[in-house]
């Protein structure tokens, strides 16, 4: 240690003798003389918060924390719980990485550029689509920003955004708060057994309509059979294609650009973030046709003065800090720790480990879902569909009360209807499968 | 690089500064793509066979029926080893706090403690959303606590910690208003007032949120112009939208009035809180009037920005807006027979609903519990102590003119003559990262500077004498800068005019 501030902020490394001198140096006799704030509006209470140590503190968040139940959790409908490696941990938290700002000032942040580059080529690769941006919020503002961008570039006179029925409600809260202040208005169309039932989409979308919003996988792990035949519809319409999905589905399903899609979003954070009680990094790529329009930010190539290859943020023009009440979002503070995070875990799998993770969570879920059918008052799974990671069982017993009894026994599953519970293989080891249908089997029946 | 001095008169030589930042170059690259190392082609659906790189064949015997499959994935395949030697190389080329001063104006760039992300990294915070709130008690009690911690630091009657970001934040902030004016059948109100002066994410949330945007200049002083303010206001106002001290770094003096005349018309008083790393313990937003502040614990509470974020912007708002806010928010539930208190979530009365698919940012959330929860009251008004005291001191060792005074925790010089852009680029070689420059306008040239609490007065010399070097340094020589730094000035028009945003857009096989 040097000198002495026995009160005060820990990271604050000044001395008393280093603080008089700066204080000298400024011509006043204590910090308090450099405040212009008026009488009136000055605070003297107390916060009423105790100092303590690291130690202590740590002590306390671990005691906070440890209230936590320790779970299975076989959950997904959105943010999955893959195990992340450590390479991801290690390598993410080198501080250059995590304590960086923005790359504001490009000769001296080629490497996290060049991380999100990395990360922008992943989702190209894995959509199909010309350009992916380095990060929205998470699924669900992504999702709204695709809707705002589809009031942008369709200049029909609609304002109607369709949303399947069985979007979730905290995507189509975020959803309906980003319209808000559009003309847009969101409709839902119908889903037959998991699926977009197509007959009614087509009854459902004209020349109103400026975006057709579909997932897959579906929240209910089902796979969509009928992706070209909904781009047709949205292309006959001069309606926006959006669809959702994420990093492993894509791994093996459809690739957007294929089945007409013209804006992907999601959550990429399914790699690189274990469960984070919903943080997650919003996917969002589309066609170069709307370059211009994309939210957010995007890393470019272009050299410098040496004529190397280097890195820098691009098309700024687009962003609030130039463009201000005329940018295409208000985004600034983005994700991009977690995109870094998600393109090290990609780049730990390697194409090959990629697919076959997403297939184990066709095979696994399958599997599961015929356990789960064997036992006594349990059909598995509902839809009749194929699945990916996750799937919906019907329960012959109030499924709150299975998921309770499921609770006590140490494992976490959905309820999705008075007799319907879904569950999820992503991340849960063999052994814990096997454990759960032995619980499940004592609770079902 | 940091030698400690203790002798306030002996300002180090800026020409004694040795900085190189791993500059080394391999076969004409910094660091090779990825995919410039490996690129490997699986076939989905086939028996493996192909591959485009004879590394052997890859190919997977898919589960599902082929026209539900894409037909193939390419992406680079790489060992561990090799992927760490890429990532810390890569890590090599980033300046971040812990390599020096890194002074950005309005981005409040602390260090960040290291045990916060201990704490963010205990096995019992990695839950899932959807469980049962029963399993997730010490969950919510932290949220509830650190809702409780915002609400007495900003002196707000109820807070949610849902937004992921500033500007998230305030899009909640403008989603508020326009509920609560169309609750009070007062949905002709179409205009947000914001100052000329404020960060852009305040015009592109008011634009987002719907409302037409009015611009209110400064007076003489820098300070919110009180006339301009009055005929700005009217019967259509929804917000004024305030920094407070503003982006000049000034205390607006008269906040007590401006709150009087933006809610005499019915208006509601937003405060971004951008800048509350000035104020902590010395006055609060809710005392000066405002009605609905967002906190940026990525700045005021050292959470770390990770190049880029995540952050968080949690709201807080006085009780009469607290049936607006996004649900769900967390509160205490009956205690538990034996004496211990529960948490529950709950869906304010007449909530905006979500800005988010779950509850935010929660691990960052973690982390700004975990510092303030540290600091207590004496750390975080220290805090600000130190974090003016070092913008005064290092203004005062500064050759470049700062027009707008008194300034508290950050201030803006001018460059004068200079460009403010080729300044900062000349102060990279100088081991030092550059303040925020051009903005706010209404100083030409500015260099917006904002040290923070963490700088030594040793480190706050070293940054005076490479702000002084620059400021004696002819116009040829800031244009030609960087030289010390990984990549040489980099071309921005190029990457505009030809934009290549993938490796895909590059070409995988050669340079450019
Ligand atoms: C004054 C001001 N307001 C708002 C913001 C936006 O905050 P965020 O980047 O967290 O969205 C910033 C930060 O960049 C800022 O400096």
């Amino acid at each position: 240690m040097h000198g002495s501030h026995a009160t005060g902020s820990p990271y604050a490394p000044h001395t008393d003798a280093e603080r008089s001198r700066m204080l000298e140096a400024v011509g006043v006799e204590t910090e308090a003389d450099l405040f212009d704030i008026p009488t009136a509006v000055q605070f003297d209470g107390k916060f009423g918060i105790d100092a303590r140590s690291e130690r202590e503190t740590r002590r306390l968040v671990r005691s906070i924390l440890g209230r936590n139940s320790d779970l299975t959790e076989l959950l997904g409908r959105g943010h999955y719980g893959y195990y992340v490696p450590s390479l991801v941990d290690h390598l993410a938290d080198r501080s250059e990485f995590l304590t960086s700002y923005t790359q504001y000032q490009p000769e001296v942040s080629q490497g996290f550029l060049q991380a999100l580059f990395e990360y922008q080529s992943l989702l190209v690769e894995l959509t199909g689509l010309e350009i992916a941006n380095c990060s929205m919020y998470d699924a669900a503002t992504a999702l709204g920003e695709a809707a705002t961008l589809a009031e942008r570039v369709r200049d029909t006179s609609g304002h109607r955004v369709l949303v399947p029925d069985l979007l979730r409600e905290g995507r189509r809260s975020t959803l309906e708060n980003y319209v808000a202040g559009t003309d847009l208005e969101i409709e839902e169309y119908p889903t037959d057994d998991g699926n977009v039932d197509l007959a009614a989409l087509e009854e459902q979308v004209n020349e109103k309509s400026v975006m057709v919003y579909a997932e897959n996988p579906t929240v209910r792990g089902t796979i969509e059979e009928s992706l070209t035949a909904i781009g047709d519809l949205a292309a006959a319409h001069d309606a926006l294609f959006v669809l959702g999905s994420d990093p492993v589905a894509l791994s093996v399903l459809q690739r957007p650009a294929d089945v007409g899609a013209d804006v992907v979003v999601g959550d990429a954070s399914v790699l690189g973030l274990p469960t984070s009680y919903g943080m997650g990094l919003g996917l969002f790529a589309t066609s170069e046709d709307y370059l211009r329009q994309v939210p957010g930010r995007l890393v470019g190539v272009s050299e410098d003065a040496t004529d190397r290859r280097a890195y820098t943020l691009t098309l700024q023009t687009r962003e609030q800090h130039i463009r201000r009440e005329r940018a295409t979002s208000n985004i600034c503070t983005n994700q991009a720790w977690v995109a870094l995070r998600t393109a090290m875990h990609a780049a730990s799998l390697g194409p090959n480990g990629m697919v076959d993770l997403a297939e184990r969570g066709v095979t696994r879920a399958s599997d599961l879902a015929a356990r789960l059918d064997a036992l006594v008052g349990v059909k598995a799974p509902v839809h009749d569909r194929h699945h990916i990671r996750e799937f919906v069982a019907h329960v012959d017993q109030p499924a709150a009360a299975i998921a309770e009894d499921l609770e006590k026994r140490g494992f976490a599953v959905h309820v999705v209807g008075e007799h319907l519970i879904q569950v999820c293989v992503a991340g849960v080891t063999d052994e814990r499968i096997d454990s759960f249908v032995a619980a499940f089997e004592e609770v079902a029946r | 690089m940091s030698e400690r001095s203790d002798d306030a008169s002996a300002a180090p030589r800026a020409e004694g500064v040795r900085y190189d930042q791993a500059r080394y170059v391999e076969n004409g690259q910094y660091e090779p793509l990825l995919s410039e190392k490996d690129l490997t082609r699986v076939e989905i659906g086939a028996e493996g066979d192909e591959t485009d790189d004879g590394d052997g064949g890859d190919g997977s015997d898919s589960p599902l029926p082929d026209h539900l499959t894409r037909d193939s994935l390419e992406l680079p395949e790489l060992s561990e080893p090799e992927l760490a030697r890429h990532y810390t190389r890569l890590s090599q080329m980033i300046y971040g706090i812990d390599s020096g001063p890194y002074p950005l104006g309005s981005c409040t760039m602390k260090y960040n403690p290291k045990f916060t992300e201990d704490v963010a990294a205990l096995p019992k915070a990695a839950v899932h959303p959807d469980r049962s709130e029963r399993s997730l008690q010490g969950t919510l009690e932290l949220l509830y606590r650190l809702q409780d911690y915002l609400g007495r630091i900003g002196g707000m009657d109820a807070v949610t910690l849902q937004p992921p970001a500033g500007a998230a934040g305030e899009f909640v902030g403008i989603r508020v208003a326009a509920a609560y004016h169309e609750h009070n059948g007062e949905d002709h109100r179409d205009e947000v007032i914001v100052p000329e002066s404020a960060h852009g994410t305040n015009f592109a949330t008011a634009a987002l949120g719907g409302y037409d945007v009015v611009s209110l200049p400064s007076d003489d002083e820098g300070r919110v112009d009180l006339e301009a303010l009055e005929a700005a206001l009217s019967e259509q106002t929804a917000a004024l939208m305030l920094t407070n001290p503003n982006t000049l770094g000034l205390f607006e003096r008269d906040i007590e009035r401006i709150a009087e005349m933006v809610h005499d018309v019915g208006g509601l008083l937003y405060y971004d809180g951008a800048n509350l790393n000035a104020l902590l313990g010395r006055a609060r937003p809710g005392d000066m009037g405002f009605d609905v502040m967002h906190y940026n614990v990525h700045k005021t509470f050292a959470t770390p920005h990770g190049g880029g974020g995540p952050g968080a912007g949690p709201v807080g708002v006085v009780d009469e807006l607290a049936p607006f806010l996004p649900a769900p928010r967390v509160r205490e539930g009956d205690k538990t027979k034996s004496g211990e208190s529960t948490y529950e979530l709950f869906d304010p009365e007449h909530t905006i609903g979500h800005v988010h698919g779950y509850q935010g940012n929660w691990l960052v959330l973690v982390k700004a519990f975990a510092y303030i929860a540290r600091l207590g009251d004496a750390g975080l008004s220290d805090a600000s102590a130190k974090a003016v005291l070092n913008a005064n001191y290092l203004a005062s060792q500064l050759e470049y003119d700062i027009p707008y005074e008194p300034f508290h925790h950050e201030f803006v010089a001018s460059a004068g003559d200079q460009d403010a852009a080729d300044v900062a680029k000349r102060m990279l070689d100088y081991g030092v990262h550059p303040p925020t420059t051009k903005w706010p306008e209404i100083v030409s040239e500015a260099l917006m500077t904002e040290p923070t609490e963490v700088e030594s007065k040793g480190t706050l010399d070293r940054l005076a004498a490479a702000f002084n070097a620059v400021a004696a340094e002819d116009d040829e020589t800031l244009e030609a800068a960087p030289g010390r730094t990984t990549a040489r000035r980099i071309d921005q028009t190029s990457a505009a005019r030809n934009p290549r945003l993938s490796w895909h857009a590059i070409g995988n096989t050669d340079d450019e």
